[in-house]
């Protein structure tokens, strides 16, 4: 089993270790919206919704559901004490202005500038949907990407350029896949973690950029198995 | 009494007077705080080629999906239609609606600086994207930043938990959304209110919209979710 590739709820898992205790954090869809149940129970984490939402807690019980509180998902939720209502041109005061600390969002390629494409898949019917992405990206002090390391058909999702709509340029900190950990740095794309079992080859030879990596790069840590 | 009555009886008395080819923001996000009476009453009332301006664009017949299926819109300003707004897609995949795919953060900005008299604004969501593309761009202190137009509309469709006689209106949890904002934004704002209380009976230290911002008033009970 040491081959299989992280499972979703391992990649949240390891996106949880990167939250230190009092930040403010907004979580995207997908593998993003699965990260609060993995948090440490020894530290405290506010999360932001951008339908004015501070301080939300977990999903409201089955029978005590209140559908005027419920998050980006349209899932009903709770509010933790200490929590706060606001309107949705407050909730991106705290997007855009700089304010929350760690944004977690999903990726559908990142570029090894850092450049997000995360909001639409080319020749797709429909017309899409940017959401708050767009705002998040831009605002965050630290921009978390959370995916799977290649798409369906195998093809990297890590590249020197995104051939998909742009979120925003410039803008990814991190990527965590169920392959590696990659810091995006002026220098270009660092490998700090490779999941276990794999060698930073084998990651490089799905990810379309040069990965720069220290003589030995740790593995992944996970309690899931 | 010398304050004109901003309180109407009925929900299709409230819409009745809204022209074909109006623009019209309606609140709400994720199945909260939308003025779903008010809409109901469009669809009754019928008028036609409406500009629309709204995070969304419906859950099948909800929300706005009623307005689409009845073809009562011309064309969209949104954030995020959403894959459940099955009338709206039909149409826009048809070439029968226009759409304008806005950011949802520049969206609430684009009408708060309409509503506070600011008519055009730099902004750093969408450089280098499509949404940057064929807008006044400027280096601003060594950043990037496009230039957005502010966005009013003829009518808010907005929904408050609770109004005065005044106007003056309160809301509930995150059914707030984007009802404050459309309401300093449009030139002639009608709420759907739970409850209806004596003015003087708010606390004026928790009113959210102010009673300036509110023209008609309308009682319109709903579900209630307590």
């Amino acid at each position: 089993m040491s081959r299989a590739r992280l499972t979703r709820e391992q990649i949240a898992e390891r996106a949880a270790m990167e939250l230190p205790d009092g930040v403010y954090v907004n979580l995207g869809w997908g593998i993003p919206n699965l990260i609060a149940a993995y948090v440490p129970s020894n530290i405290s984490v506010y999360f932001h919704s951008e339908n004015g939402i501070l301080g939300m807690g977990p999903r409201a019980k089955p029978g005590e559901e209140d559908f005027d509180l419920v998050d980006a998902m349209k899932v009903p939720v709770t509010l933790l004490p200490g929590g706060a209502y606001f309107s949705q041109d407050d909730a991106h005061v705290m997007t855009r202005g700089g304010h929350l600390d760690i944004c977690i969002l999903g990726g559908l390629q990142v570029s090894e500038r850092g450049d997000l494409a995360n909001w639409r898949v080319p020749g797709t019917k429909g017309a899409g949907g940017i959401g708050g992405a767009m705002d998040i990206s831009v605002g965050a002090q630290k921009l978390i990407v959370t995916m799977e390391h290649t798409a369906k058909d195998g093809l990297p999702k890590i590249v020197k350029t995104c051939t998909y709509p742009l979120t925003a340029i410039e803008c990814v900190d991190t990527i965590i896949t169920d392959l590696a950990v990659i810091d995006v740095t002026a220098e270009g794309l660092v490998l700090r973690e490779v999941a276990p079992g794999f060698t930073p080859a084998e990651v490089q030879a799905v990810t379309e950029p040069k990965l720069r990596h220290a003589a030995s790069v740790p593995v992944m840590p996970s309690k899931l198995r | 009494m010398s304050l004109k009555e901003k309180v109407c009886p009925t929900i299709d008395a409230a819409v009745a007077d809204i022209p074909d080819g109006a623009t019209i923001m309606f609140g709400g996000f994720g199945g909260a705080g939308f003025p779903n009476n008010l809409i109901q009453g469009l669809a009754r009332q019928g008028a036609r080629n409406l500009g629309v301006i709204s995070n969304n664009c419906g859950t099948g017949e909800g929300e706005l999906g009623i307005l689409f299926k009845n073809k009562q819109i011309r064309s969209v300003v949104a954030a995020f239609p959403g894959p459940g707004a099955k009338y709206f897609q039909e149409q826009f995949d048809a070439g029968e609606i226009v759409l304008e795919l806005v950011p949802q953060g520049i969206l609430c900005e684009r009408m708060r600086a309409h509503g506070a008299g600011i008519p055009a604004f730099f902004s750093p969501v969408g450089v280098g994207t499509e949404i940057g593309r064929g807008k006044e761009e400027r280096e601003i202190r060594g950043k990037r930043y496009i230039l957005e137009q502010a966005l009013g509309a003829d009518y808010a469709f907005i929904r408050a938990q609770r109004a005065d006689h005044m106007g003056n209106l309160i809301y509930r949890k995150a059914a707030r959304n984007f009802n404050p904002i459309m309401a300093t934004a449009a030139k002639f704002t009608i709420v759907e209110v739970e409850e209806i209380v004596a003015t003087g009976q708010l606390d004026p230290e928790t009113i959210v919209t102010p009673s300036i911002f509110v023209d008609r008033i309308v009682q319109a009970p709903g579900k209630r979710y307590v």
